[in-house]
């Protein structure tokens, strides 16, 4: 039977018909509602948010400020630029992270790959849970407890009674605690999620399970590190609450001594979430664009860590729970 | 000796070092809970249960205490921390209401209803709303709507009504918006990370059975996830309870206990909470009796963490048991 | 003639009285994405039968099965084409909630939702109405359906507990307690057995054969003794085609196409 042309194919459907919306109860009607709005409007807002310290920070921003040291001034225009906060960020986040990821990835192995006894285990695991949930305030007021004892004045300096308490270094310690959940979560989940054949290869061939973990998991892991590291160090330089109990709120960067690097470890400062802070109305500063300005200039610094998350972490990025501290 | 150092370890040293450094953090937590209760023994001691009583002003106390020196008397110490502690449950209880509606409401729209480029954008966006730093919303509060509603909304009659008590301005309103904004994030992240995990086979079910989409979920999959949503209210009150930085710039400054009886202008009278008080007050924290109130304070909010926190941590425990045996 | 080309072979047999169609397909093909795993399938369904899917894994008897209650619409992937007629309405053209609750399944892995067995029970008699009834309102119902499930004996004083603390084979009855409580024209079962013990097997089974005097069953099984037991016409499928359909003894004693009688005899599965 010779076709002259091949028949044509019956037309396919997707889906039939369906449950129309307004048959629903009305309760669910609400809900159904509520839902649409709910989802528009996180991603309205999110967006409002963004486009609203954009253009504050295309008005406020200038490249001067970035280069001129802050003078408390009563005037906008003599207030200087917030150098000093940008160094103050960036070296807490760099004591910050030095501190929380050995600390992080250190815990997460133990916990994971020996974890005897399992009640300490157990207990490792809900104290990081515990730290995460502890609001900044409490670690902060904690942390002037401890180190304005005599016994760590070499951190910060010495004072009649005990010690000052607060400058770089000891900011840096408590402020890493808030970045210790992120690493600690997502090396764990970095090691749940390696193949338990790397290891039993590496074990097949000889190799102690400290040699595993060096020279196998580590580096299988690595991209699980950097991501919990990133959002780590989004939350360190986000924190205000801290620096401000811990930093000694200095607008610039205070040197303890002339000795050059643990002289500024130990010297006091500012940060940009502090900067802004003080500059609003809720602190003693009275110049509004500036904290736009340095609002601006962190939140881009944020995005920027953010998108380094999604770039650089497994396919879909961490589980959207691993992030359980907001930015402080 | 370096020698040593760099032959590959034995295991059980290993062992012991990496138990060691991860033991450190449960020592932190020990003291920490230790030092602020030292911190705060003074207060607790002088005033015992009157702590959480009110009467008087706690602005003029906390102004008192600045004169004191070393060794103060008992009677300087004394505080009624009422309204503080009034205002921080207030706001964070508010906040945990909008926030519950908004975030189960975003789950199901992100599970069931959003379309796909819209379903693939959300999760960028819970993930930079929760990255977003809270000094920023801060300033969106007190620069924009705080003068918003004190400029627009507040009716000059309102304000006339309470001018000799406090001023009217953002207050309740704006703080709880503000709270909110910032804990929805991560109940959205829990919730639809739940509703996800719910086993196919229930929802596959529910629809064979002839159920609406929305019906079906919130029938089978929202029932079965009741422990996750418990979980994660519990860690954003956590977080609402403890955030000062947010509430100390727009809830107005003033330690007064809003009343809801006094209708809409409830929503913007000023409060304050334990950790904004702590903020504020960070200057003056070398005068002894402010020094162990606001660790008095900061262990109030330590305790309650602690509580809400492991209080999610067990409740989640036997839905990780359920969800792998599935 | 090409084996791809469609057969059906119907004897025609002495009945007592003519046999209702309930269901009947048309040209039926479904496809994921591009590949056709249904291809022109059409027969018909009759109250009071019933009709067992047989054929090797892959062969699209799944697929045909959950294309009778537009199932495979959770599919975003799949399409079909075809019509298929419940009681003369092609089923394209009713809500498809309101089809499910006509047209009934029991999946493989029994599946009971996380609450108690009343509720179980009953949940689609709550879900679907637009107040939700009391408990006295469905009570009646709830025990009917427990009753032709065969488990009313086992569970009735302990109708709120858990679902989950059934057996297998007590949960899978459940599960059909649950599907025929809003009492369907018809019922799909996707190899009701295969994840149960012999004897919760043939309790299932006995269940079946009591249930078709007021449903068409049509059920989908691996395991060609239990067509046997409990089907009255079979239809055997290969490669998305439906070789063969006609009554079980006549499939498995005398089969006219080669393949169905490869597969019968074992000669590949």
């Amino acid at each position: 039977m010779a076709d002259a042309a091949p028949p044509l194919a019956p037309p396919r459907r997707r889906h039939g018909r369906r449950e129309s919306v307004w048959r629903w109860r009305r309760s669910d009607l609400a809900i159904f509602a509520l839902s649409w709005i709910a989802g528009m409007g996180l991603c309205v807002i999110t967006s409002a948010l963004v486009a609203f310290f954009a253009v504050k920070g295309a008005q406020y921003l200038r490249p001067n400020l970035l280069v001129q040291s802050p003078s408390p001034s009563v005037s906008q225009a003599g207030s200087g630029g917030f150098l000093d906060p940008i160094e103050g960020t960036i070296l807490l986040g760099a004591i910050g992270l030095v501190i929380a990821v050995p600390l992080g990835v250190t815990t997460a192995l133990w916990v994971l790959e020996f974890g005897r006894p399992r009640w300490l285990a157990r207990i490792v695991d809900s104290t990081v849970e515990i730290i995460a949930g502890t609001p900044d305030v409490v670690l902060a007021i904690f942390g002037l407890a401890l180190f304005e004892l005599g016994l760590f004045a070499p951190l910060s300096f010495g004072q009649p009674g005990g010690a000052f308490g607060r400058s770089f270094l000891t900011c840096g310690i408590i402020v890493s605690a808030v970045a210790i959940p992120s690493i600690y979560t997502a090396t764990r989940n970095g090691l749940i999620s390696t193949p338990r054949q790397l290891r039993e290869a590496s074990y097949a061939l000889g190799k102690t399970k400290t040699a595993t973990i060096r020279r196998v998991v580590l580096p299988a892991i690595r991209r699980d590190i950097a991501t919990g590291s990133a959002l780590g160090l989004g939350r360190i330089i986000g924190d205000t609450a801290i620096v401000i109990l811990l930093l000694g709120a200095t607008l610039q960067t205070q040197t303890q001594s002339s000795t050059p690097i643990l002289g500024l470890l130990r010297g006091t400062g500012s940060t940009l979430t502090s900067y802004a802070f003080n500059a609003s109305p809720a602190g003693d500063g009275n110049a509004p664009t500036k904290a736009y300005a340095a609002a601006a200039l962190l939140l881009v610094l944020v995005l920027v860590l953010n998108w380094c998350v999604g770039r650089i972490g497994r396919i879909g990025g961490p589980p959207l729970h691993t992030e359980r501290r907001l930015g402080a | 000796m370096l020698e040593r150092l760099r032959r590959p370890w034995p295991d059980h040293r290993a062992e012991f070092l990496l138990g060691a450094v991860a033991c450190l953090l449960a020592v932190a937590i020990v003291a920490m809970v230790v030092f602020v209760a030292r911190g705060a023994w003074p207060t607790f001691s002088h005033d015992g249960l009157s702590l959480f009583g009110s009467g008087g002003n706690v602005d003029t106390r906390i102004g008192a205490m600045q004169n004191t020196t070393r060794n103060p008397p008992a009677s300087a110490y004394a505080i009624h921390a009422w309204p503080l502690i009034y205002g921080t449950i207030l706001s964070a209880g508010l906040a945990l209401l909008v926030a519950l509606c908004v975030s189960l409401a975003s789950a199901v729209f992100i599970v069931d209803f959003a379309p796909p480029l819209v379903r693939r954008v959300m999760g960028p966006v819970i993930r930079l709303l929760a990255a977003v730093p809270s000094v920023l919303y801060g300033l969106v509060g007190i620069l924009v709507l705080v003068p918003l509603t004190a400029n627009h909304i507040v009716t000059t009659e309102q304000r006339r009504s309470v001018e000799y008590v406090i001023p009217l301005s953002g207050g309740v309103a704006v703080t709880v918006v503000l709270l909110a904004l910032m804990i929805t994030p991560i109940m959205t992240a829990l919730i639809t990370d739940a509703l996800e995990s719910v086993p196919r086979p229930w929802r596959e079910g529910a629809i064979a059975l002839g159920l609406n989409p929305l019906r079906a979920t919130i029938a089978v999959s929202l029932r079965a996830i009741r422990p996750a949503i418990v979980a994660a209210a519990g860690l954003a009150t956590a977080r609402a309870i403890g955030e000062a930085i947010v509430v100390s710039m727009v809830s107005g400054g003033v330690s007064f206990a809003p009343n809801p009886a006094d209708g809409t202008i409830f929503l913007f009278e000023p409060f304050e909470s334990l950790a904004s008080t702590i903020i504020r007050n960070a200057d003056s924290i070398s005068a002894p009796a402010i020094h162990s109130t606001l660790y008095a304070f900061a262990a109030l909010l330590l305790f309650s963490s602690l509580i809400l926190s492991l209080a999610a941590y067990l409740v989640r425990l036997p839905l990780r048991r359920y969800q792998s045996t599935s | 003639m090409s084996i791809l080309a469609q057969r059906i072979r119907i004897e025609p047999q002495a009945e007592p009285e003519p046999a209702i169609e309930r269901l009947r397909l048309e040209d039926v093909s479904v496809f994921y994405g591009g590949i056709a795993a249904v291809k022109n399938v059409s027969f018909p369904i009759h109250q009071g039968e019933v009709l067992a899917l047989i054929g090797p894994s892959g062969c699209g008897k799944t697929t045909l099965l959950r294309t009778l209650n537009r199932l495979t619409e959770l599919t975003p992937s799949a399409s079909h084409s075809g019509r298929i007629l419940l009681d003369g309405e092609d089923i394209d053209e009713i809500v498809d909630t309101e089809l499910r609750r006509r047209v009934a399944m029991v999946f493989q892995q029994p599946n009971p939702f996380p609450m108690s067995i009343f509720d179980n029970v009953g949940f689609a008699l709550r879900e679907q109405s637009r107040r939700r009834p009391r408990r006295h309102e469905i009570a009646p119902d709830v025990d009917r359906a427990l009753q032709r499930a065969g488990l009313y004996r086992e569970v009735r004083d302990s109708l709120d507990h858990s679902a989950l603390r059934l057996s297998g084979g007590q949960q899978q009855r459940l599960c059909i307690a649950r599907a025929i409580a809003q009492q369907p024209e018809i019922l799909l079962m996707d190899e009701p057995c295969s994840a149960l013990d012999p004897r919760s097997t043939a309790t299932i089974e006995d269940l079946i054969l009591q249930l078709r005097e007021d449903l068409a069953v049509v059920v989908v099984t691996h395991n060609l003794q239990q067509a046997r037991r409990i089907a009255d016409r079979v239809a055997f499928m290969y490669l998305g085609d439906l070789v063969e359909l006609g009554p079980t003894e006549q499939i498995f004693d005398d089969p006219v196409e080669v393949e169905t009688r490869e597969y019968v005899a074992g000669v590949f599965g």
